[in-house]
């Protein structure tokens, strides 16, 4: 058993996510408390893996591992715990990462925290700190046992913290590719032919709270008065009331806009992480309890309906 | 075509999440299907409708009150229900997902479907760790499953519109984020009568896992900032609103 700490980085199209980054950064915290290394492990080939400021970096290069594949994924995480007996591995909690850490898991019988915000030192073991419900209620939980699979949500901690320029150690993989289940087919590109919603200056976004397709008119008037564009939380996307280009998180696009009102989302983690940094952030949503008000900087508990209409009239 | 979905009764985040050591207060808020369990449930009936097959829900009964939730999947167009009697709320995510993965081993599934994640997985997903008890492979944010033969075409989203199509050999197990249309409406008089004429089988829980995790405490987020309230009535707000906007030139 060793006090390292495995970070699983991710990457698409030559480059690293910044949760990559972020994770390596806590690592390296984690690990000097406890006197180990901060591992950075790359999977998959195409991409310039000497940026971390790991203690080291291990690239397992293999060109047939270009596109992301869970199974792959899985089967080299699994070995490389084999091999190194970690304290910790940490994933991104992300649509890469959230396909390997629980399998993990359950495979090795360590225990995984999940939706994690915030990782401690505390007696030779973590406590981590969870954001679930929807970010309604934080969990303060403390893994037993020698390992520790810990999930983290994007934007926990600072990037700049994990940046460096550490030499990768090119390893092949433990894995046969041709033995595998899975078989990455081809590259799906984002639908083009509407309004880019990244380069809008304000956005008027919408969640479940706006009830269905016949009331995203009212949004979009009330968008046109602003000199905004319409944006949407994903249950309205998969609802089909407005495409998926319009879509702001984790799944979607990540926004910078001045003004991002939000007319009916919770203010879910999976959303924060498209819309956080936004310069002014105004909610209105009927639950005094939304998670979003401890965000927004301007908040009203009050029906979304009237108040765009009222804003209209004045508008 | 044999697709198992395993659902998941989870709190509900509609309403206050009261906290009663250092846990959920189960016994105060209402639980409901997680909400991607409604998608994966809509993403096998696609299939079976496509090239024809048994859809079977398969959940853990937490609290007495999985029958609803199970009388709306026949209604939807499952051919078969499952539940695991518990009476657990508080079974985390490794033991729902060992009970799951103890009960759907002999059905013969050639895929099984799961949310692609729960607001209450503090200790991960189920999924995952079905396919991990089940020795499957996993593959999660899944917009589109299409069965061809012994092989499917799986979609799965990165973000923005971005994915990537894979060939998964069958059995597998599937993380649905979402199905390729939205989840369909069961009229209240088709569960009522699926309540009225339909039999779900029982299983007791078999196997043993556990998340692991010693709770130290559970509560709200401590905000770190909060809104600054408006307050009024909502053509207060709404003019409070505009101001605001058009001081600082937004309006
Ligand atoms: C892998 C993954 C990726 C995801 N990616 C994204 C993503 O990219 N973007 C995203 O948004 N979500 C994403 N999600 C989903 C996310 O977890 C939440 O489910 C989602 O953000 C909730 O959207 P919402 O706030 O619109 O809906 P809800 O959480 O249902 O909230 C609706 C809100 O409307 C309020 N409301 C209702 N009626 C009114 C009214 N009349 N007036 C005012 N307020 C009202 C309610 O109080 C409630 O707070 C992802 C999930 C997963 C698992």
């Amino acid at each position: 058993m060793s006090n390292d700490i495995l970070v699983i980085t991710e990457h698409m199209d030559g480059k690293f996510s910044d949760v990559s980054f972020e994770m390596v950064g806590k690592a390296r915290e984690l690990a000097s408390a406890l006197g180990g290394q901060a591992v950075a492990v790359v999977i998959g080939s195409g991409v310039d893996a000497n940026v971390f400021a790991s203690d080291s970096t291990l690239h397992i290069d293999d060109a047939a591992l270009s596109g992301f594949n869970p199974e792959a994924y899985a089967k080299i995480v699994e070995a490389l715990v084999k091999e190194k007996s970690p304290k910790a591995v940490l994933f991104g909690w992300t649509v890469t990462g959230m396909d390997v850490a629980a399998w993990l898991s359950a495979k090795t019988g360590a225990p995984c925290a999940a939706y994690a915000k915030d990782i401690r030192v505390d007696g030779g073991g973590f406590v981590v700190s969870c954001q679930v419900y929807g970010g309604k209620l934080m969990a303060e939980v403390a893994p037993e046992g020698d390992m520790a699979v810990i999930a983290c949500l994007a934007g926990s901690f600072p990037v700049e913290a994990g940046q460096g320029s550490t030499a990768a150690t090119a390893t092949a993989s433990p894995v046969d590719a041709g033995s595998l289940k899975v078989k990455f087919v081809e590259a799906i590109k984002p639908a083009g032919g509407d309004v880019d919603i990244t380069a809008q200056a304000k956005l008027v976004s919408i969640g479940r709270g706006i009830g269905g397709k016949e009331n995203v008119e009212l949004a979009e008037e009330l968008a046109q008065a602003l000199g905004a564009t319409v944006s949407a939380s994903r249950p309205v996307v998969d609802a089909g009331w407005l495409p998926r280009t319009r879509q702001v998180g984790k799944s979607g696009l990540k926004v910078k806009p001045k003004l991002y009102l939000m007319l009916g989302i919770s203010g879910a983690p999976e959303h924060l992480e498209g819309m956080k940094s936004a310069e002014l952030i105004i909610a209105i949503n009927t639950d005094k309890k939304a998670p979003i008000f401890n965000v927004a900087h301007y908040g009203a508990t009050a029906d979304l309906f009237e108040v765009a209409e009222a804003m209209l009239e004045l508008l | 075509m044999n697709i198992v979905v395993a659902i998941k009764h989870i709190p509900s985040i509609a309403d206050d999440l009261p906290v009663s050591g250092k846990n959920v207060d189960f016994d105060s808020v209402d639980f409901v299907l997680n909400e991607w369990d409604e998608h994966s449930i809509e993403q096998a009936v696609l299939i079976k409708e496509a090239v024809g097959g048994t859809v079977t829900v398969v959940g853990v009964d937490l609290i007495g009150e999985l029958d609803n939730v199970l009388h709306l999947a026949l209604a939807k167009g499952a051919d078969k229900v499952v539940k695991i009697t518990a009476d657990d709320p508080a079974a985390d995510s490794h033991m729902q997902a060992k009970w799951l993965a103890e009960a759907i081993k002999g059905m013969g599934a050639n895929m099984v479907f799961a949310g692609v994640q729960a607001s209450n997985d503090l200790d991960g997903q189920i999924g995952p760790m079905i396919a991990a008890y089940l020795d499957m492979p996993y593959i999660g944010g899944v917009s589109s499953v299409e069965a061809n033969g012994d092989s499917a075409t799986v979609n799965k989203e990165f973000a923005g519109g971005a994915g990537a199509k894979y060939s998964v050999s069958m059995p597998f197990v599937a993380g649905v984020q979402a199905a390729p249309k939205p989840p369909r409406y069961a009229p209240v008089s088709k569960v009522r009568q699926m309540a009225q004429t339909a039999t779900i089988e029982t299983v007791s829980p078999s196997g043993d896992a556990s998340a692991g995790l010693a709770f130290k405490n559970m509560a709200p987020p401590v905000a770190t900032g909060h809104a600054e309230m408006i307050e009024g009535s909502s053509k207060e707000v709404a003019a409070k609103i505009v101001e605001l906007l058009k001081s600082k030139g937004l309006a």
